[in-house]
């Protein structure tokens, strides 16, 4: 089948690929990046560990197709944090272990971002309805909702 | 050691070690493994509940350009290996779902669309999908050579009855005689599923000559091992198994489903293979935990003393006999309480559902949702705090089990008083809302865990454990090396060691690990120290005996002179080699972990929906190494039976069709769904460990079911009794009482 070459900018880096038209943007950043920090859980945006930011709007990435994202910004957690700091929602993630088997944490960390972006200071509420796509099995969500209002006070704080 | 020890690193919120990797990104899971070559295999699976497969025909399949292999079950090697016929069907397919036969092409799309090549003539047959069904006497048989196994004579005629079980304590008749109320009720649950978020995956490769490799995401990668090397049969030391990071189990990841496929796929073909399962082959494939119909009925005195205890239980297998929890449902079912007369007897049964598996303290919550259920209503009739109705009739120390061991010292007790005395159970409630308390007990398991502690030139030490870690555990490992050794606990790093470092390990399961392998660590740890304090005896030219360890350096008793972990390691070569402790143990003395809960819950009368509005989850860990997983663990497992109580059940149609194999109809909690849940960490310690510790990861998942089933009835004014109390059931129930 032929491929479409796509040009885009993931985590400041200029990437271009080749990909089929039905490769989905999770495929492409996995397989054909090497980019596994975003997860597959579903493949059908209904778990949220596949969350990436594409111009800044957060996306299930397993829903996006590859082609689609010619000329976009993509965001996914290896962007997130510096090469040598953490960035504070990773930060607070840890301190609060507000993680168990993790595989759930890469999306919760994009999702976090995304919603303390748009509201640096939502109620347990808001951040519990904001993050609903995002599901996690092991921690029950307590130590997550802590983490991320415990980051947001923390960002505002240095902001 | 039974009085509360004072520690210096254990009990404290540390960093886990691996947890910087997990919040980049940069950890790797099951399906993150590429390797050079790699191609994808895909799982052909019956579009029907039960049929007899009259043939395979693959030869389209293996013409296509794409494909490099093809197989079915004719194409593994050990025929006889258990579990055989669930990895690829033989002659028959049992539930909508199982696996037929598997391809392997170049892309994973190529296999997909590859797979649609295969064709398969089935004789479709009739489903048997309820206990109900199972045991009519007009109902299918699932297998024609299945005769219950257990019962006092055998039986002439097979039937979908797998086995019997029975344990008693004490004379029923007499217990029953004593009592002046009787509260009997029989009570339904769903097949749930374990829901972890990382589908089930492996990478894979095959080497005639050397050593053949699977990465995978397993509880117990030396269990992958021996049923893998056994199904192949290759000896186990041709083939390593490399623990992937894994994204959630709860026993779901015990069993094997994809890896000796992979391995055959990646023997056919020559390449290395990547396997993972879509959601909906989670849902349909693996997993589930058993539906049951269960019965109980419980007698007592005017003051509340509990004179008898009766159940039976039944709860289903999915097609392979003996994959139900039925033991321990049978076990742990009125383990919480201290009751002379005691009997349950339990019934397995077969349906065209896929093979249960283990499910987070397996057949538990739902016998003990039957148990608790109707002491909530007994305490209701007698008048009687539901606690302290708990409480006159607690098991404590001294307390003969039905199935065997008395109890040694145990926490319910405290459990109970601290939920007496919690902020919730003080707060009171308003209309449409109702409160649920409820108790739960779990074994907890020993078993065989090795470890090995490498100490490096510089001091610092290696921890290399055979337990995946699921939850957090090398944290712990780390800071019970560090207790041990009196270091800090950064001079540790902690790794799971493939199954070529380590001798065999038991899977991380029956919250053991924290206890079993965190006993091996100790053990390896005090093994390191032995040899660091003969490293210094020898240096200073005096006994053994006349060294002692302190804060991390051997001191020498019997003259001047203090040598650190570093300085002994780092000089290791000139006093007899590098210095590595072990641990291979196989422990005793995991004891049981008791919990109490509190539920309130709101339900809409107009809808049915309910809201969780408060939860509190105390139990006894023994000794909580590190207090945030101990919570963790409560939460996640409170979580967990949150919605299998009010939500989460597998819908199939009249054909025995899953008709919800996704998130979005199998519907787990969201944050959305949740209030925070409130942790009272109960400390009784367990005098088999060196520091108390109790495995908690289990008991967590139990209580919930009746803590949630009954605020639910009394928000309602309904006495609910199958689960999930969803709300459509919770509206019909509203209609029918009106
Ligand atoms: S993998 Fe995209 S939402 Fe689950
Ligand atoms: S930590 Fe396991 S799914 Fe969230």
């Amino acid at each position: 089948m032929a491929k479409t070459h796509v040009t885009t900018t993931i985590n400041g880096d200029l990437k271009e690929f080749l990909c089929e038209p039905g490769d989905t943007l999770l495929q492409v950043l996995r397989d054909e990046l090497g980019l596994t920090g975003t997860k597959e859980g579903c493949g059908s945006g209904d778990c949220g560990a596949c969350s990436v930011l594409i111009n800044d709007r957060l996306v299930c990435s397993c829903l996006v197709l590859g082609v689609e994202t010619n000329g976009d910004v993509i965001e996914t957690v290896e962007g997130i944090g510096d090469s040598d700091k953490l960035h504070v929602i990773q930060e607070k993630f840890l301190e609060h272990a507000a993680l168990q088997c993790g595989i759930c944490t890469p999306g919760l960390v994009v999702s976090t971002k995304a919603l303390l972006e748009e509201n640096p200071n939502p109620t347990e509420e808001e951040a519990r309805y904001y993050l609903a796509g995002n599901l996690c099995r092991c921690t029950g969500y307590d130590k997550i909702i802590k983490a991320v209002l415990d980051a947001a006070e923390t960002m505002r704080e240095s902001a | 050691m039974s009085e509360a020890q004072d520690f210096k690193y254990i009990g404290q919120r540390t960093i886990r070690p691996d947890g910087h990797d997990k919040v980049t990104g940069r950890a790797n899971y099951a399906a993150d493994l590429t390797l050079p070559g790699m191609i994808w295999g895909k799982i052909l699976r019956s579009p029907h509940a039960h049929a007899v497969i009259n043939s395979i025909d693959t030869s389209k399949a293996e013409e296509d350009p794409e494909v490099f292999a093809v197989m079915t079950h004719a194409d593994i090697p050990n025929q006889t290996a258990s579990g055989v016929q669930n990895i690829l069907a033989k002659d028959k397919v049992f539930y909508h779902g199982h696996a037929v036969a598997a391809v392997a092409a170049v892309t994973e799309s190529a296999a997909e669309r590859a797979l649609g090549l295969i064709e398969v003539d089935y004789k479709i047959l009739k489903p048997v999908m309820s206990i109900d069904e199972a045991i009519s006497n007009d109902s299918p048989l699932l297998h024609d050579d299945l005769f219950t196994k257990g019962m006092a004579e055998d039986p002439a005629v097979p039937s979908n009855i797998s086995s019997r079980n029975e344990l008693s304590k004490g004379d029923l008749e007499v217990g029953f005689a004593e009592a002046e109320v009787i509260v009997e009720r029989e009570f339904r649950t769903a097949t749930v599923h374990q829901g972890y978020i990382e589908p089930h995956a492996c990478t894979v490769r095959y080497d005639e000559d050397g050593q053949s490799m699977i990465w995978c995401s397993t509880q117990g990668h030396f269990a992958v091992r021996a049923t893998t090397a056994s199904m192949l049969g290759i000896e186990q030391t041709n083939l390593n198994v490399i623990a992937s990071e894994i994204g959630g189990g709860f026993g779901g990841k015990l069993p094997i489903y994809l890896e000796p496929v992979a391995l055959v796929l990646s023997k056919k073909s020559g390449r290395p293979i990547k396997m993972q399962m879509d959601r909906n082959e989670v849902f349909m494939a693996s997993g589930p935990g058993s539906a049951t119909r269960n019965w109980v009925k419980i007698g007592a005195k005017k003051d509340g003393t509990i004179t008898a205890m009766k159940a039976k239980l039944c709860y289903e297998a999915g097609w392979a006999p003996g994959s139900s929890p039925l033991g321990p449902a049978c076990m742990t079912v009125f383990t919480p309480y201290d009751v002379d007369h005691q009997y349950v007897e339990g019934y397995e049964v077969v349906v065209n559902k896929a093979r249960c598996a283990a499910y987070r303290a397996p057949g538990a919550p739902q016998s003990e949702y039957a148990c608790e259920m109707v002491i909530n209503e007994l305490a209701d009739e007698l008048g009687i705090d539901p606690i302290d109705l708990r409480l006159k009739n607690v098991a404590k120390e001294g307390t003969q089990t039905m199935y065997g061991p008395k109890l040694k010292a145990v926490g319910l007790v405290e459990c109970l008083e601290a939920a007496k005395s919690s902020e919730q159970y003080k707060t009171a409630l308003k209309d449409n809302q109702g409160r649920g308390v409820a108790s739960g007990f779990w074994f907890n398991v020993g078993g065989e865990s090795s470890v090995v502690i490498n100490m490096n030139e510089d001091g610092t030490g290696t921890i290399v454990e055979g337990s995946p870690d699921i939850g957090g555990s090398r944290a712990s490992m780390q800071m019970m090396a560090a207790e041990e050794l009196q270091m800090p606990v950064e001079a540790f790093s902690a790794i799971i060691g493939d199954t070529q470092n380590l001798p065999y390990s038991n899977p991380t399961g029956g919250s053991r690990t924290t206890f079993a392998t965190g006993m091996a660590v100790v053990e390896a740890a005090a093994d390191v120290v032995s040899q660091l304090k003969e490293r210094a005896a020898a240096t200073w030219n005096v006994v053994p005996e006349h060294v002692d360890w302190k804060n991390g350096a051997a001191i020498n008793t019997k003259g001047e002179g203090v040598l650190t972990a570093a300085e002994i390691c780092g000089s290791a070569a000139k006093t007899g080699g590098h210095i590595s402790g072990r641990g291979n143990i196989s422990a005793r003395g995991a004891s049981p972990s008791f919990a109490v809960h509190l539920a309130d819950i709101e339900v809409d009368p107009d809808t049915g929906k309910t809201t969780v509005l408060r939860y509190t989850a105390i139990q006894d860990a023994g000794k909580a190494i590190h207090p945030s997983y101990v919570e963790g663990q409560y939460q996640g497992g409170s979580a967990q039976g949150i919605g299998w109580a009010l939500n989460e059940e597998y819908v199939y149609n009249e054909d025995g069709r899953l008709e919800n194999p996704g998130f979005l109809d199998y519907r787990i909690p969201l944050a959305s769904d949740l209030p925070m849940i409130d942790t009272i960490i109960v400390e009784v310690p367990n005098s088999f460990h060196p520091f108390g510790v109790r495995g908690i990861g289990e008991t967590g998942i139990i209580p919930p079911l009746a803590a949630c089933g009954t605020a639910v009835s009394k928000a309602i004014g309904i006495r609910m009794s199958e689960l999930p109390m969803s709300p459509p059931k919770i509206l019909k129930a509203i209609h029918d009482a009106s």
